[in-house]
């Protein structure tokens, strides 16, 4: 899994500060795996999302990095210094709770206000502070409102600006927008996007939802099974997925399974015919078994006979501003074509052909 | 565990055992407490009990509770009256116990103040006032002779002692089964209804195998506190009634042989493990709701149970439609509100009754009294012995309440946050005392006590009272940290607070009423017990319990119930304030 590291990927940031690297950092609970060792580092004002299904270890690696759980083996250096056994409150770290961990018996100042007075503010400083704060989010009218008075929105804006208030310079966010509508999610998208711009800090963001991350994030790091499958900026991430994991978890992704036959072509059983692929396959060796992908944007819908592959039309999901047609393989597998806009050319059962440029062409390893 | 919250209570605890209040050394002050005072009393009362003064073995005493005819007699009485108590009690809680779950949260509460009035009621005060209502010259006594009853015999039989024992023991079956029934009753039964149950099928298939875990709970807690019951019988019983707890009770304080004394209390306990055993396998009770952890899918009284039910379910279902379409006016809930409601006026008859009896200006205890005048309050606050022991219940009472929330509090949180297996053992160890009848605790206690000077001093009442509160008070703490949002100390720490001011700052406040809670229900059982108090105050040290309890057997006058109405009074404040902290507590 060499070509998995971080500094594999990330050459063109080179030169930037570190803000955090984790050396081989694992958990374990009992025998099993939370996180298996992962390598990573993380720049200084970068906005990172970790992305991944559900128990894939994104919060298991969050609770590490805000010191709330202790790992197993491996070492967490921030800012250049050994905090692996750092206790959390002495990190200059910000969490974000998914469920917002607002406190039940304090007001929306007193919540915002709590980090000042563990840091020893003086009252009156910390009152402009948090008027700051509520302003930033929005909520100056709602300082005195205690959280169960609040929609599930404002909570989560609270929950910011008490993280924001103290200006950490490492916020992690666990699945912080999951909970609300989509409106609402869009809109604070834009604000932590804003907020990290205006504050160059650097964002830890969880999230299971891949949309969301390829909105966000300067780089995306995924993860599946306790390890990172591939870590890139979102463009990377989508248009050189390495794994049938990340091709199929970032965007759609046709993928068809087969063997190298030479150089460029691999054997499948979706057809009789070698398929051409334009990109480079030194990862594989002759005759091993492998994977392509391709994007369904990619595959342009033909008359019968004429193009790669033939197939049947079974469905057809219009979307707006561009419309997905299902096509069924002789072999019975389904392969995704997406059309843009809502021009209908054909009519379901019609069989067609379809093609596709080599160069679009992405073998991945299985 | 599809949830992705950052962080989950277990799972922040591991790292470093000392980590924060979640270690499992924390509970070791507690566990040393319940050792010492519980463990270690109850194991010596086995041994002491084929042990003679002489030190040597001798199983006479042993032998002696089922040789003796008198003996094996009272054995009997007080098994046949412990099963009798169970069932009835289980009967005529369960169906008010349903009817308290369908009502919404706020209406229950309401309602369940009803409840726990007579409740936290002690039964002395209760027992008392059945003697005073249910006497030869009471209206009740007339109007059953005008009836052509036996008036005059309505008191000193077995029916009445039953009732009294069961009347007393009604409040804690509800409670017990509360929780169970509330749970079932919100989540699953609308959703049972929504699949296309009727509610008779929802009842029987879905709402009765579920409930059993709380009816075993229940039942398990009746047959134990009955076994040792000795208020009643001793109060409202003949001869003939005798229970165990009462020849306990002489052998130790009369005859001072606590080898005998021993032996009955050998008796009782392996007859309260035996119950739970026959509670918990037998029965299979547990095993028909599921989901308790060795409860197998095919397991045949599993199956059995399920199959009974669906089968009746089934059968009443017609019935029950056709009850609903010929007596359309008066619906099956009705009937059940009606019941429930009778019920619980019955449970706070003595309660109510009580009072205008301690403001009698006649010179005998009557009901309803002759007219109104303070002289027994006068005589009761005048009076330095009671004076004494109502000081006394209320010193103890605190200094028991103190000492109880440190040992449980202490473990509750070692029980809740530490990730080590030693938690489940320490749980199950603290529920114990709840298993083992107060009377053989107390046994225990005077043995031990005796070697340690502490007979008759306040210390040893505490002691002995803070062994009993223990366990409740733990199920109040416990609860109350199961239900806080760890998550939030978390939080607190990300933010910069240290461990000691998270605790301080986040965790305390929210969780300062399940403490209160906890305080205010050890200061409850400390100023009512009295099987401690007899045993352990000698005939020096009394309490007010214990000055009631003997009074009633030298001159029963107003006074008494003077006294009462005190008691009935410091309680109803105390459990009113409970509730108000509770309610105050749930802000949202
Ligand atoms: N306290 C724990 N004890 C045992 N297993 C755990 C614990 N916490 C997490 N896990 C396991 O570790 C894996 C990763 O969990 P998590 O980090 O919460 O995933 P994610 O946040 O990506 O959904 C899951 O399989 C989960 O079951
Ligand atoms: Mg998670």
């Amino acid at each position: 899994m060499d070509s998995l590291t971080p500094t594999a990927s990330t050459k063109s940031y080179a030169n930037d500060a570190v803000k955090l690297h984790a050396q081989g950092i694992c958990k374990f609970y009992d025998a099993t795996a939370a996180l298996n060792p992962i390598e990573l580092k993380i720049l200084a004002g970068e906005l990172l999302t970790l992305l991944g299904p559900s128990g894939s270890g994104k919060t298991t690696l969050l609770q590490l990095i805000a010191g709330l759980v202790k790992p197993t083996s491996g070492r967490l250096m921030i800012d250049g210094r050994d905090q692996t056994d750092l206790e959390p409150y002495k990190r200059d770290i910000g969490v974000v709770f998914q469920n917002y961990s607002l406190f039940p018996h304090l007001t929306v100042q007193e919540n915002i206000a709590f980090p000042l007075q563990m840091r020893g503010q003086s009252d009156r400083v910390s009152a402009t502070q948090v008027s700051n704060a509520l302003e930033m989010v929005g909520l100056e009218r709602f300082g005195k409102r205690f959280p169960h008075e609040l929609s599930g929105g404002q909570q989560q804006r609270v929950a910011l600006a008490r993280c924001l208030v103290y200006k950490p310079s490492l916020i992690l966010m666990d699945e912080s927008l999951s909970a609300l509508d989509r409106k609402l999610r869009e809109a604070m998208q834009v604000e932590i996007k804003r907020i990290h711009r205006e504050t160059s800090s650097t964002i830890i963001f969880v999230t299971h939802d891949q949309e969301e991350a390829l909105a966000l994030s300067d780089r995306i790091c995924l993860m599946n099974n306790g390890a990172i499958e591939q870590l890139g900026t979102p463009l990377e991430l989508y248009d050189k997925p390495k794994t049938v994991f990340a091709a199929t978890f970032i965007g759609t992704s046709n993928v068809v399974s087969g063997q190298l036959a030479n150089a460029a072509q691999i054997s499948s059983d979706i057809s009789e015919r070698l398929i051409d692929i334009g990109g480079d396959c030194k990862k594989v060796a002759l005759g091993q078994p492998c994977s392509i992908a391709i994007r369904p944007e990619n595959v342009r819908i033909g008359d019968c006979g004429a193009g790669i592959l033939n197939g049947t039309i079974i469905e057809e999901i219009y979307a707006g501003s561009e419309t997905r047609m299902m096509v069924e393989l002789p072999n019975g597998s389904v392969f995704t074509v997406r059309v843009p806009g809502g021009a209908q050319r054909c009519q379901l059962g019609e069989n067609v052909s379809l093609t596709w440029d080599p160069q679009h062409v992405r073998i991945l390893e299985s | 565990m599809a949830s992705s919250d950052l962080s989950s209570p277990n799972l922040s605890a591991t790292g470093k055992p000392s980590f924060r209040l979640g270690s499992i050394w924390l509970a070791v002050p507690g566990v040393a407490f319940l050792l010492i005072f519980f463990l270690w009393p109850t194991v010596h009362i086995l041994v002491s009990a084929v042990w003679g003064d002489d030190g040597r073995f001798s199983s006479k005493a042993l032998f002696s509770v089922f040789t003796s005819s008198s003996y094996s007699r009272v054995m009997a009485t007080t098994f046949t009256v412990a099963v009798q108590v169970t069932v009835l009690c289980v009967l005529i809680s369960y169906p008010l116990a349903y009817w308290l779950s369908r009502h919404s949260a706020r209406r229950q509460r309401l309602l369940m103040m009803l409840i726990l009035l007579p409740f936290w009621t002690s039964a002395l005060v209760k027992n008392f006032a059945w003697l005073v209502l249910l006497g030869r010259n009471s209206n009740f006594a007339q109007f059953v002779t005008s009836m052509g009853g036996a008036g005059d015999r309505l008191l000193f039989n077995r029916t009445v002692v039953l009732f009294g024992i069961v009347h007393t023991l009604v409040p804690l079956c509800v409670i017990a089964m509360m929780p169970t029934f509330n749970q079932v009753n919100k989540s699953l039964l609308s959703a049972a209804t929504t699949l296309g149950a009727s509610p008779t099928q929802a009842f029987w298939r879905i709402f009765l195998p579920l409930s059993m875990r709380g009816v075993a709970t229940a039942g398990l807690m009746i047959f134990v506190t009955s076994l040792g019951f000795f208020i009643t019988p001793s109060l409202l019983g003949s001869p003939r009634e005798t229970m165990v707890g009462q020849l306990i009770i002489e052998q130790i304080n009369e005859l001072q042989n606590l080898q005998q004394g021993s032996a009955f209390g050998v008796v009782l306990l392996v007859g309260a493990i035996i119950g739970v055993i026959l509670f918990d396998r037998i029965f299979g009770l547990s095993g028909v709701a599921g989901g308790s952890g060795n409860s197998q899918p095919d397991d045949r009284v599993r199956r059995f149970g399920l199959w009974l039910c669906s089968r009746i379910g089934n059968m009443l279902d017609p019935v029950a439609r056709g009850y609903r379409d010929t007596f359309r006016g008066l619906p099956g809930s009705r009937l059940l509100g009606a019941y429930s409601l009778l019920v619980i006026a019955l449970l706070l008859v003595p309660v109510v009754a009580i009072i205008p009896m301690a403001f009698t200006s006649g010179s005998f205890l009557a009901f309803p009294p002759p007219g109104f005048s303070l002289r027994w309050f006068e005589t009761y606050f005048a009076s330095p012995i009671w004076m004494a022991a109502t000081a006394r219940s209320f010193g103890i009472g605190l200094a028991c309440a103190a000492l109880t929330i440190v040992v449980a509090a202490t473990v509750a949180f070692a029980v809740v946050r530490s990730r080590s297996r030693l938690a489940g053992a320490i749980f199950i160890f603290f529920m114990s005392p709840m298993i083992v009848p107060h009377l053989v605790i107390s046994i225990g206690l005077f043995y031990l006590f005796a070697q340690m000077s502490l007979i008759a001093t306040d210390i040893g009442l505490v002691l002995g009272h803070s062994v009993i509160a223990t366990p409740v008070v733990f199920i109040v703490v416990l609860s109350t940290l199961r239900g806080h949002d760890w998550r939030l100390d978390d939080a607190a720490l990300t933010l910069g607070a240290t461990p000691r001011r998270a605790f301080f700052r986040v965790t305390l406040p929210l969780i300062s009423g399940g403490i209160a809670a906890g305080l205010i229900t050890a200061f409850l059982i400390s100023f009512e017990e009295l099987t401690i108090a007899l045993f352990i105050g000698g005939g020096l040290v009394t309490t007010l319990p214990k000055q009631l309890w003997s009074d009633i057997f030298l001159q029963i006058n107003p006074t008494l119930a003077a006294a009462s109405v005190v008691v009935l009074g410091v309680v109803t404040v105390l459990f009113l304030l409970m509730e108000v902290i509770s309610y105050w507590r749930k802000p949202a």
